[in-house]
């Protein structure tokens, strides 16, 4: 190209068209954001809006999504399936057990690749070699039939996308999949971790509803991404909108898979109770296949029904197999997968230096997340205090599903309007690397009670400003200090304070103690005289902790004239942590 | 593109004690409510203007214990704990927010303000950019009832915009003509209450502002159309063409589903180009609807079947206007083609290509052809020279054979010479008998010898004159004959 034209296209191009991808092991998502910035997923042709992960290639076609998972059953060696975990990863360190029932991985250099027969095999003559694709290829295809489904959808041509990965993805499975999702011709302009971005969908529709006048309030997150081959918790601080991980456990066992083994095995069961000389479906590849497949749907099933079907067409040996699995029954039978959820979410609580009381509000997410008893138990587990935001604890909870997803999208649209360079300079260490609070902030109040005003794990420079009601009036007296927090154990016999630190596991079990978090007043800071407040006036006090650790109190009286203005400058502790 | 996430900046100023209260950034913020917000997808940044919400706490404050006092009623006691160092996440509307203030090192009401202030310039910028489109005073007149004829553009003054206008346009747009419009300001400029126009800025807003709707006009807004150009002026000048039917493809290309459309592009586009402009209008997928065309549908309850009727004669008539759109752009997209010189070019070119082809093998004929020939008389060439340079040897052979036959005469000269410069090969004076015998002798040495020999014998009678000498000559060769069983014994009479 030279000349006008050429220039005239140049500046055409960089036309940047975003979409959240989230790509995981079982299913994938893409989605955007409409107009008024709601995020929303899109459909795919097939009016799938979570997208197997699975790529099938038939009679030298390629299937994607629903139409390649059933060729599981009939073409298991020429599909692939659960193969996000292995991009950026040597063939040594790779898991191939969900890839059981698929194709299987196999190594290719240092990489780890799959051999499957991708052309046609003609009537005659003869039979086309078969194809090694490696991991990064296989990626590449299944993201670029995403892009299509999401270029068709939003008709232009999707260009970039911000893509979520899981919280111990590393650089190497990073770089794999900007180099997969390249080739697709996706730009990938930011790598957010899933619960993070399960997270800020969370915040964002809430924002929608409220017509962004809403800020989040200082909350503690638990983030369970309950997946289908793996889970993920994480533990995040979401301070007025800002997230800090504190904590993240995974567990590469447990997930919507381990579910469906479970109703699998019950469902072998019943079926040779029944037929008594029958093979065990459980030694057959195929029929294994069909069982868990089917698994899959009664566990869906069971989610918004109370009960749910098994059908299968010849299981074994030509014989069909129906079995009906009621909602009590799958939780019984599941109590087990169930329960160890319950101690990764402890575990996950322990890595963070927490109690229970500490999780202010617990997000599920993930595909089966949709299970009740999963909320129900966790709503069990945790204090009263604590929010569980499910589908079936919460109407207006964001299909769990879809969380990461439209978290992605958020962002998506957030940060598209930027150049590359101010995306990365805006995530770099400099930038995200920031002091936070060890211990919280806030005002002695009536007789050596804590108010909180600043949460601990507050990344600083913050400001809060909180309102006090007066009601005698006169001279007031603000003591700023950190508080210290207690566990305090009531026995419903006797009242025994007892401070506790760790958490316990017995004490959650024993119904008779009561456990509460309380406040103690600590280190003091400042001292402050507001006077001649009216009576039943308005007291607002405003603390401004800057980087250095330095404090600046504000308190005046709201609607009156003056007010009090004070700052304590930084000291070691703020050096330190510069330093630090 | 970036803008927002603003580079490094000047310092601001100390910042006021109280960001509410600060006068200026009331008035910022009044500004802004004034001006409805942007939807955030034009406006990402709007989130950063919010505060959090202050926190509300139950609790009692102490009073003032009698006798305390300090300065300015404010004491330092202590100071904080040592922080943890951890990393935020850097996502989310407030993370941006958090590394706009830490980049440009601004404080919060500093950054507060600095947002403001940009997010007013801009909407002054917009404002600056503003086109007023004069008002067709028959336009003013119009009835609000008569909204199915009336330019709904041409109300809100974008005519010049129309499909392009953006929705944050036409919301500009109403709000500009609400001001001017609005039947309080009639009143109050002394000027009668009629508020048709009014109601007809209303009707084109609630039809411009709903997507479903605006497509529904769009389809039939007929002053975005553009007459498609005869053949007379595209042949009238060289880049006509392209001058000519881009427009009417431009504003043809505001129905596709697929965006961006395809450019008509110039006379330098490659085939692949060309073929998929061509390709792309063919199998044109169109939005276009009709409905904005129908009839009115008597919306009450008693004459249902009239209803139905009404409602299947005007789906009938959306299909057929629809299936004659199809067939108009069918056509223009044919007429196009007719015209396009490209495609004459290209076709030129294939043809081209095809006869280089045939050409090409031709040629590789002919010159096969010539090449058979041209060995043909090279080898007839080189038959002829081989001949003639035989001849020619031959003849030099016999000229060779001539003078060796010369000299051999001349040399069996010399030795019958010497013969008879020898005496005779006799003492004193030979007899005619002994002359005789002695010639008849040389005569059979010579006959016996072959060239060389005679040349070697003559060489070594050169010159000898003494009679003895010569005599030795002879009488050795005679010898060295008879020995080599050239001459028999006895055959030489008086050499032996």
């Amino acid at each position: 190209m030279s000349g006008p034209e050429g220039s005239e296209e140049l500046t055409q191009q960089p036309q940047k068209v975003a979409i959240g991808l989230s790509f995981g092991n079982s299913y994938s998502s893409i989605s955007y954001t409409t107009g008024d910035g709601k995020a929303e997923v899109i459909a795919n042709e097939e009016g799938d809006r979570q997208i197997p992960s699975i790529l099938s290639y038939v009679a030298g076609e390629e299937f994607q999504g629903t139409q390649a998972k059933a060729q599981i059953v009939r073409n298991p060696r020429n599909t692939i399936a659960y193969f996000r975990d292995f991009l950026g990863k040597p063939f040594a360190q790779i898991d191939p057990t969900p890839c059981h029932a698929s194709a299987h991985p196999e190594e290719k250099g240092n990489t780890v690749a799959f051999t499957v027969q991708e052309h046609a095999i003609p009537e005659e003559g003869e039979e086309p070699a078969k194809s090694t694709l490696t991991i990064s290829e296989v990626t590449t295809r299944h993201l670029r039939k995403l892009k299509q489904s999401a270029t068709d959808f939003l008709g232009q041509d999707v260009n970039a996308a911000v893509m979520t990965v899981p919280t111990d993805c590393t650089d190497a499975h990073k770089a794999a999949l900007t180099e997969a999702a390249a080739n697709a011709g996706i730009e990938v302009l930011h790598y957010i971790s899933e619960p993070v971005s399960a997270l800020l969908a969370h915040d964002a529709k809430i924002q929608h509803a409220s017509e962004g006048s809403y800020v989040p309030k200082d909350r503690i997150f638990l983030v369970a991404d309950i997946g289908g081959t793996r889970t993920d918790i994480s533990i995040i601080a979401n301070r007025a909108g800002i997230y800090t991980t504190l904590a993240s456990v995974h567990d590469y066992e447990l997930g919507g898979a381990s579910l469906d083994k479970v109703l699998v095995e019950y469902a072998a069961k019943e079926f040779l109770k029944k037929h008594k000389n029958a093979s065990d479906p459980r030694t057959d590849e195929r029929a294994l296949s069909k069982l868990t497949l089917e698994a899959e749907a009664v566990k869906k099933a069971l989610s918004i029904g109370a009960t749910a079907n098994f059908t299968i067409e010849s299981l074994v040996d030509g014989i069909d197999f129906t079995l009906s699995v009621n909602r009590t029954r799958f939780e019984l039978l599941a109590n087990k997968v169930f329960m160890s959820l319950n101690r990764l979410v402890e575990t996950a609580v322990q890595k963070a230096d927490m109690d229970l009381l500490d999780i202010d509000t617990i997000l599920l997410s993930g595909g089966s997340s949709h299970i009740p008893k999963i909320a129900s138990n966790m709503q069990a587990h945790f204090p009263e205090t604590t929010e569980v935001v499910a589908p079936s604890t919460l109407a207006s909870a964001v299909n769990p599903s879809e969380l990461t997803a439209r978290g992605a999208a958020v962002q998506a649209q957030l940060i598209s309007v930027f150049e590359r360079s101010d995306i990365e300079e805006n995530t770099e260490a400099v930038v995200t690397l920031t002091p936070h609070l060890t211990k919280a902030v806030g005002l002695v109040t009536g007789k050596d009670a804590f108010s909180v005003v600043i949460d601990a794990e507050t990344p600083v420079p913050v400001r809060r400003t909180a309102h006090i009601t007066v009601k005698d009036g006169g001279d007031v007296l603000l003591r700023l200090a950190e508080g210290i927090k207690e566990i305090k154990v009531t026995k419903e016999e006797a009242t025994n304070g007892k401070a506790e630190d760790d958490s316990d596991d017995d004490s959650d079990d024993e119904p008779e103690e009561i456990r509460e978090k309380v406040w103690k007043v600590g280190n003091v800071i400042a001292e402050a005289g507001l006077r001649g407040v009216k009576k039943s006036g308005k007291v607002e006090v405003q603390i401004n902790v800057a980087a250095d650790l330095s404090v600046t109190l504000v308190a005046r009286e709201v609607g009156g004239k003056g007010g009090i203005r004070g700052t304590i400058g930084a000291g070691a502790a703020g050096q330190n942590g510069i330093a630090a | 593109m970036g803008g927002q996430w603003p580079r490094r900046s000047q310092p601001v100023p100390e910042p006021g004690r109280f960001d509410a209260g600060n006068p200026a950034t009331r008035h910022i913020k009044n500004c802004l409510a004034q001006f409805s917000p942007a939807t955030p997808s034009s406006r990402p940044n709007r989130f950063f203007y919010i505060k959090m919400a202050a926190i509300e706490l139950s609790a009692t404050l102490p009073s003032l214990p009698d006798g305390w006092s300090a300065d300015k009623d404010f004491k330092a006691i202590g100071q904080l704990s040592a922080p943890i160092s951890r990393a935020i996440e850097p996502v989310g509307p407030h993370f941006l927010a958090h590394a706009r203030r830490k980049r440009h090192k601004r404080t919060f009401s500093e950054d507060e303000r600095i947002q403001a202030a940009e997010s007013v310039k801009k909407i002054q910028n917009e404002d600056d950019g503003w086109v007023s489109e004069p008002e067709d005073p028959m336009m003013l007149q119009r009835e609000a009832k008569d909204w199915k004829s009336q330019d709904h553009y041409a109300v809100l003054g974008i005519s010049r915009l129309r499909y392009k206008a953006t929705e944050e346009q036409i919301k500009q747009a109403h709000r500009r003509k609400v001001l001017k419009h609005h039947p309080d300001k009639r009143a109050a400029s002394g000027k009668d209450q009629n508020d048709n126009f009014f109601k007809c800025i209303q009707r084109a807003t609630d039809i411009l502002q709903d997507p479903v709707k605006r497509r529904q006009y769009d389809s039939v807004d007929e002053a975005a159309d553009r007459e498609p150009p005869n053949k007379k002026d595209v042949q009238k000048k060289a880049g006509n063409f392209y001058k000519l039917w881009g427009p009417v493809f431009e504003s043809e290309g505001r129905f596709s589903k697929k965006q961006p459309v395809p450019k008509i592009g110039n006379e330098n586009s490659t085939r692949e180009e060309v073929e998929g402009f061509y390709n792309f209008w063919y199998s044109f997928d169109s939005w276009r609807t009709f409905e904005y065309l129908d009839e009115d549908v008597p919306d009450d309850n008693e004459n249902r079947a009239q209803q139905r009727h009404m409602e299947r004669k005007n789906n009938n008539a959306r299909k057929k206007r629809k299936n004659e759109d199809v067939v108009r752009l069918r056509q223009l997209v044919d007429d196009a083609l007719g015209m396009d010189e490209r495609i004459k070019k290209f076709r030129q070119e294939g043809n081209k290509q095809k006869n280089a082809k045939r050409l090409e093998k031709e040629a590789a004929e002919k010159a096969a052809k010539e090449e058979a020939e041209r060995k043909k008389e090279e080898e007839a060439r080189l038959a002829a020279e081989k001949e003639a340079s035989e001849k020619a040897s031959r003849e030099e052979g016999k000229k060779a054979k001539e003078a060796a036959k010369n000299a051999a005469k001349k040399n069996k000269r010399v030795i019958r010479g010497a013969a008879k410069d020898g005496n005779y090969f006799t003492d004193g004076e030979a007899s005619p008998a002994q002359i005789e015998g002695a010639l008849n002798d040389t005569d059979l040495i010579i006959a016996r010898l072959d060239a060389d020999e005679i040349a070697a014998l003559t060489a070594k009678l050169q010159g000898k004159t003494d009679k003895a000498a010569i005599k030795t000559v002879f009488v050795d060769e005679a010898k060295r004959l008879t020995e080599a069983g050239k001459v028999k014994e006895g055959e030489l009479k008086v050499l032996n």
